[in-house]
């Protein structure tokens, strides 16, 4: 580790922090308005829609239910049908049905996970018309949802909780819109094509052809940081030369990954009236994504001595990374993805060193809510300080409330049912595919390294993350279908539930705080919800974890490698 | 804190013995299947039996290990029950002392009780109907509940409340309600019943008492489910262990991964959970108060806004004097001799209050009266006055207008320093009596409402506890205001009627408050039933009784502070108890996953950071451990964790710290030690 490294880390953090606490404070405004802005009118009138008219938990949720199914549906068509569609310059076939209902899943439900080369498989009007678009709508989704749940905190006694179509349009045309135009401007001023050609052939020195895939690369590049998905246009994602051509596109990649997110809890700050909450939940955020980093970053350092032993003087480890972003910001890309749910790499984890490669893994297993997707990281959060509130909250001898919400039997019952399923489905998965014969030829490695692959493609697939460790061939029918319902699941059987907590809460009183009342703002706070999430979402993975990364690093320190 | 119930020691030897009896019959699924975590502790208990009686037969040399796994996994089981069962016996022990008051009397039935005759028909106490009249007499037991409709008598309620003075009952007014079981010492009462057999007051106590009607209360409900939850995650995790084992070419025996899941899953709060709410009720009971659930405990603990009756809660009963406030001319040391020998007559605690503040702070000796003539002129309610004729000294004090009239002055003739005197007493809400002696007025005696003199403190803590007091009163505002601000209350509701108080609780609730009140007077009833705890006066009227959700058997409003604190005792515990049992899991974790593992990979040994001498030995001493701390805890729960009247921010970072972090440390001490006898005795 270096210091120029922590310098460098530090500073995007700083600039990720002093642009997202505006960001929040103009999303509060943004979805708090009640008269509609110039551009939205013509739009519900479009589409018939009354922006006026709130809806219940229930109707918000089955709108949103309903328009993610249509996008999979829509998006499952454009991929199987794409060779009579337009733009497909290089003539792709449509592809297979279990790798488009796993990258239909994957695009809708936020996760990008990518089964296939992006360049070699997608035509172009697939990767605008379909995974471009469900980009933006996918991180609308989760926008809108968080913002749905924040009205339940910021409200009293109200039956309704927002209008789904105004949050989703709101969240697509005033925010994630803009965003990605300068952000893409800026991808293409650092040198990122964008282009409606297929390819270019080149001749190398030694006279041999190379076919050179372009696109509009740099729209994509935008969104796909901006809106937490992670589906670069190229296979080798944000470490391939088009899509990170050299270091400011990189910060500038980080930068777009985190800024929403990190946005999300000062909304919530300014939403329920009291920004000390929303700075509380950021900075757990933002505390635990630093661990991580500091981690990855000590542990790649530190290397294998393996590589000593051989007689390299530094023993750090370089495989797999781009020796232009360095260990500081390949550390930092790796848990910035996974805390984030972005699923966009710039290094291939699965050549990290063992430690190095249980965090990202560990982060997707905490609940992507470090700080998590774009708006599924805030509820996801909020679920987990539900949680701590209730268990620590009886400690000072009341019944547990959450900003003046109290949590009583349902909300224990809902929650209980959005914390099961990342462990059923990430288990559950994992340990049958590590005992099906179908499942283990996808192993590139055997040992412990290859059950990290199972083991981190389900979290990342659970999580909605979408990166992978590489290594595992996703591209059967087996994992094609097991990592789409795992996605699905991650997504919709854990808001579902979230949503029924929004609706109960938003119906109750929100009861005046008292020096008795618990509080949940300061560095107690902060302290105990650190150690919830370490315990009660990640202590489950502990076992499964010990098979994998961690007994490959007592392997490594005793001269082993798989 | 009055404990006039039978206060039984922790570990009492009878209770106990029963207690372990109750643990065995606790066994039956029926009632296992209430407490999900118990309940797969057992199925787990029962599977791993059956790996013992397979491993015995095959004789694979594994079936001491799992012999021993399953029978501490039955002692689990076993140690949950016990604890349910300790906290429940204290309660039945009090209850079978008060069923044997419930003996079967022999009641007078009035056979035409709107004739004026007092026709009797002799009939069972237990074929009393409500509606029916009886007749009770001197040395006859009430034989149920009822509102006393013509007489008076005095009762013996020490059946119910422990308390052995008798109390007046009477017809009419807010003390016409009589309890089943008590016993009319003098006089004779006719009593109209209330309550059918099986459903008097004394009978749903027994049922309180003894937890038969015991149902999940909110929080505790909300609990048990994600203590559930959480079970069937780490179900999720073991069996997803035996998969992901497999992979990695190790089998793992059905013991073994039972060890795990049942130290993983939160036996320690699930088998403690219902203790802890019957010891929190139990606490009430032992401190005088019934409950009539379990909810109204949990909300005691929740309340923001105490309602506060003055009388008796925050002043005493009575007024009292203070000063002596003399005209010029006059020493302060004369008027008090005088005040002193005016209020010799005089009867009323306010009249015994001068003298003792004459005799007190300014040392007037008791006056030798003897040999002179003494005409005493005694207070009466009517002249407001009360005095001595010594001699040729005519000497009265009384009420500021009984007395000029006395003297025959009019009261803006008075002395302006006597009118000041009288106008700042009546202004800082206290009651002003003239002192006069051959018809010169010679002072003022300040009589006021005496505060409590740790109520401050108390009402300080409660602010820092954050809750609000209010105090009630029929004061008029001036007085209220004053009593008020030196009690330090918050909050004050003056000239107050039943329908303010109501309409006061109500604001508040709205407000999302919870408030708690006690009352004993029928036009109480509208106030408690809508406050969130209401705690009636065991000496008030049935409606009251009926109205409220806890009962004062000692009748004493003081006690709602102590209440609250009850509430937020129970919770804390709860809250305390759960954090320790989660936070213990990283220890067990470090103990057994090494071992399961150890033989694959031993690079994984480095996990092993108790140095635990074997895998068995590891897994072994983890389960033994589990099993002991609900043993250990069982004190703990059912007399709660200490409470200190300090804010929320506090108290958590004290109990997180000792049941947080203790939580994490404690068992990696445990198992250690476990380990050293369980390897030294060889038994794995």
């Amino acid at each position: 580790m270096t210091l120029a490294g922590w310098l460098q880390i530090i500073l995007v953090f700083a600039i990720v922090i002093a642009a997202a606490w505006p960001l929040g404070l103009y999303m509060a405004r943004l979805f708090g308005r009640t008269e509609l802005l110039p551009a939205e009118g013509g739009l519900y009138r479009l589409a018939g829609i009354d922006p006026r008219r709130e809806q219940s938990w229930m109707a918000y949720a089955l709108a949103m239910l309903l328009f993610n199914f249509i996008g999979f549906v829509v998006l499952y068509l454009l991929q199987r049908l794409q060779f009579y569609l337009p733009l497909d310059p290089q003539g792709f076939s449509g592809t297979s049905e279990h790798l488009a209902f796993n990258t239909a899943w994957s695009f809708v439900a936020n996760t990008n996970w990518q089964s296939y080369g992006g360049e070699t498989t997608m035509s172009h009007f697939t990767q605008m018309a379909g995974l471009t678009v469900q980009n933006f709508l996918s991180a609308a989704t989760g926008i809108a949802l968080a913002v749905a749940v924040t009205r339940a905190f910021a409200r009293t006694e109200a039956k309704t909780i927002g209008n789904f179509w105004v949050d989703m349009t709101r969240a697509t045309l005033f925010v994630l819109l803009p965003l990605a135009v300068i952000v893409a401007l800026g991808f293409m001023f650092l040198g990122v094509p964008q282009t409606l050609q297929g390819s270019v052939e080149a001749t190398t020195l030694e006279g041999a052809k190379q076919v050179i895939a372009l696109g509009p690369v740099a729209s994509q590049e935008a969104i796909k940081q901006l809106g937490t998905n992670g589906g670069g246009f190229f296979n080798a994602n944000s470490s391939h030369p088009f899509e990170g051509p050299n270091e400011w596109a990189n910060y500038l990649s980080i930068f777009a990954m985190l800024v929403v997110s990190a946005a999300m809890p000062v909304m919530f700050g300014r939403m329920v009236g009291d920004m000390r909450q929303g700075r509380a939940l950021l900075i757990v955020m933002m505390v635990m994504l630093i661990a991580g980093v500091a981690a990855i970053y000590w542990s790649e350092a530190s290397g294998n001595p393996l590589l000593s032993q051989l007689g390299i003087d530094s023993p750090a480890n370089y495989e797999g990374k781009e020796v232009r972003f360095g260990l500081a910001m390949s550390a930092l890309f790796a848990a910035v993805t996974t805390g984030l749910s972005c699923g966009a790499v710039n290094a291939m984890h699965a050549s990290l060193t063992p430690l190095g490669g249980l965090v990202p893994m560990f982060l997707m297993q905490l609940g992507e809510i470090l700080p998590g997707g774009v708006g599924s990281g805030l509820y996801g959060m909020i679920v987990m300080a539900l949680l701590s509130v209730f268990i620590a909250g009886l400690m000072v001898g009341r019944t547990p409330d959450y900003l003046g919400k109290k949590i009583e039997a349902k909300e224990m019952k809902l929650a209980v049912l959005a914390i099961l399923v990342l462990p059923l489905v990430i288990l559950g998965f994992t340990a049958i595919s590590a005992m099906l014969p179908m499942a283990l030829p996808s192993l590139a490695n055997s040992g412990p390294h290859g059950l990290s692959e199972i083991l981190y493609a389900f979290s990342s697939a659970a999580g909605n993350n979408g990166s992978a460790f590489a290594g595992l061939n996703a591209n059967t029918p087996w994992f094609n279908t097991t990592l789409g319902i795992a996605m699905a699941m991650g997504r919709f059987a854990y808001v579902i539930p979230v949503m029924a907590i929004a609706g109960s809460l938003a119906a109750k009183k929100r009861i005046p705080h008292t020096q008795g009342s618990f509080p949940t703002h300061g560095p107690l706070f902060i302290g105990l919800l650190i150690g919830v999430i370490l315990i009660l979402g990640g202590l489950q993975y502990f076992p499964a974890l010990a098979l994998g990364p961690i007994v490959e690093h007592f392997a490594m320190l005793a001269g082993q490698s798989f | 804190m009055s404990t006039k119930h039978a206060n039984p020691s922790l570990f009492d030897s009878k209770i106990t013995l029963e207690a372990a009896k109750q643990a065995f019959v606790k066994f039956s699924p029926r009632l296992l299947a209430r407490n999900p975590v118990i309940f797969v502790t057992a199925v787990v208990s029962l599977l791993v039996t059956a790996m013992w009686l397979r491993d015995l037969f095959v004789a694979n040399g594994t079936a001491s290990f799992s012999g021993q796994i399953a029978a501490w996994l039955w002692f689990t089981v076993l140690f949950a029950n016990f604890a349910e069962a300790v906290a429940e016996g204290r309660g039945k022990a009090q209850a079978d002392a008060l069923r044997r008051t419930r003996t079967d009397t022999v009641a007078r039935r009035l056979l035409q009780p709107d004739e004026r005759n007092d026709l009797f028909e002799k009939v069972s106490a237990l074929d009393l109907r409500e509606g029916d009249i009886v007749m009770v007499s001197a040395g006859e037991i009430i034989p149920a509940d009822g509102e006393i409709i013509e007489g008076i008598a005095s009762v013996n309620e020490s059946a119910i409340t422990g308390e052995s003075a008798p109390v007046i009952r009477e017809s009419g007014g807010d003390r016409s309600a009589v309890t089943g079981g008590t016993t009319v010492l003098s006089d004779w009462i006719k009593v109209k019943v209330t309550a059918a057999p099986g459903h008097s007051f004394l009978d749903r106590m027994i049922a309180l008492v003894e937890g038969a009607e015991r149902q999940k209360t909110p929080n505790e409900l909300a609990l048990s489910i994600l203590l559930a939850g959480m079970t069937l995650i780490f179900l999720f995790v073991v069996v997803s262990l035996w998969g992901i084992a497999g992979y990695s070419a190790t089998v793992l025996s059905i013991t073994v991964l039972a060890a795990l899941l049942v130290t993983l899953i939160p036996t320690t709060i699930g088998g403690l959970l219902s203790a802890i709410g019957i010891a929190g009720m139990d606490r009430l009971i032992r401190f005088n108060v019934i409950a009539t659930s379990g909810r109204a405990v949990e909300a005691a603990g929740d309340v923001d806004t105490l309602l506060l009756d003055k009388t008796g809660t925050i002043t005493f009963g009575n007024r009292l004097a203070t000063a002596f406030i003399p005209v010029p001319g006059i020493s302060e040391q004369a008027l008090a001799e005088t005040a002193l020998l005016a209020s010799l007559s005089d009867e009323t605690p306010e009249g015994r209050s001068i003298l003792a503040l004459a005799k007190g702070n300014h040392h007037v000796a008791e006056p030798n009266l003897t040999g002179k003539t003494a005409r005493p002129v005694v207070f009466s309610a009517l002249t407001r006055l009360s005095g001595v004729d010594l001699g040729d000294r005519i000497i009265r004090k009384g009420a500021v207008d009984a007395i000029l009239k006395h003297v025959n002055v009019a009261p803006n003739m008075a002395p302006a320093a006597f009118r000041d005197a009288v106008d700042r007493i009546s202004r800082t809400g206290g009651t002003p009596l003239a002192v006069a002696e051959n018809g010169k007025l010679l002072g003022v005696i300040q009589l006021k409402d005496v505060v409590k003199s740790d109520i401050k403190e108390r009402f300080n803590a409660l602010r820092h506890m954050g809750i609000k007091t209010v105090m009630v009163t029929g004061d008029n505002p001036v007085t209220a205001a004053a009593i008020a601000s030196e009690a330090g209350v918050d909050d004050f509701i003056a000239e107050a009627t039943p329908e303010d108080k109501l309409a006061y609780i109500r604001a508040e609730q709205a407000k999302g408050r919870l408030i708690a009140m006690c009352g004993d007077g029928t036009n109480d009833a509208p106030a408690l039933a809508q406050a969130d705890v209401g705690v009636a006066m065991q000496s008030g009227t049935q409606a009251a009784r009926e109205a409220g959700n806890m009962v004062d058997l000692d009748s004493n409003p003081t006690k709602l502070i102590e209440i609250v604190e009850i509430g937020k005792q129970l919770l804390m515990t709860r809250g305390s108890l759960t954090t320790f049992s989660i936070a213990n899991d990283v220890a067990k974790y470090f103990a057994i996953i090494p071992a399961l593992f150890v033989a694959t990979y031993p690079q994984l040994g480095a996990l092993n950071i108790m140095a635990l001498s074997s895998p068995q030995s590891a897994i072994l001493s983890a389960v033994i451990f589990n099993a002991l701390v609900i043993i250990a805890l069982i004190p703990l729960a059912l007399k709660g964790i200490a409470y200190r009247a300090v804010g929320a921010s506090e108290l958590l970072r004290r109990n997180l710290l000792i049941y947080g972090l203790g939580g994490l440390v404690v068992p990696f001490i445990g198992i250690k030690i476990i380990d050293i006898i369980v390897s030294a005795l060889n038994l794995a």
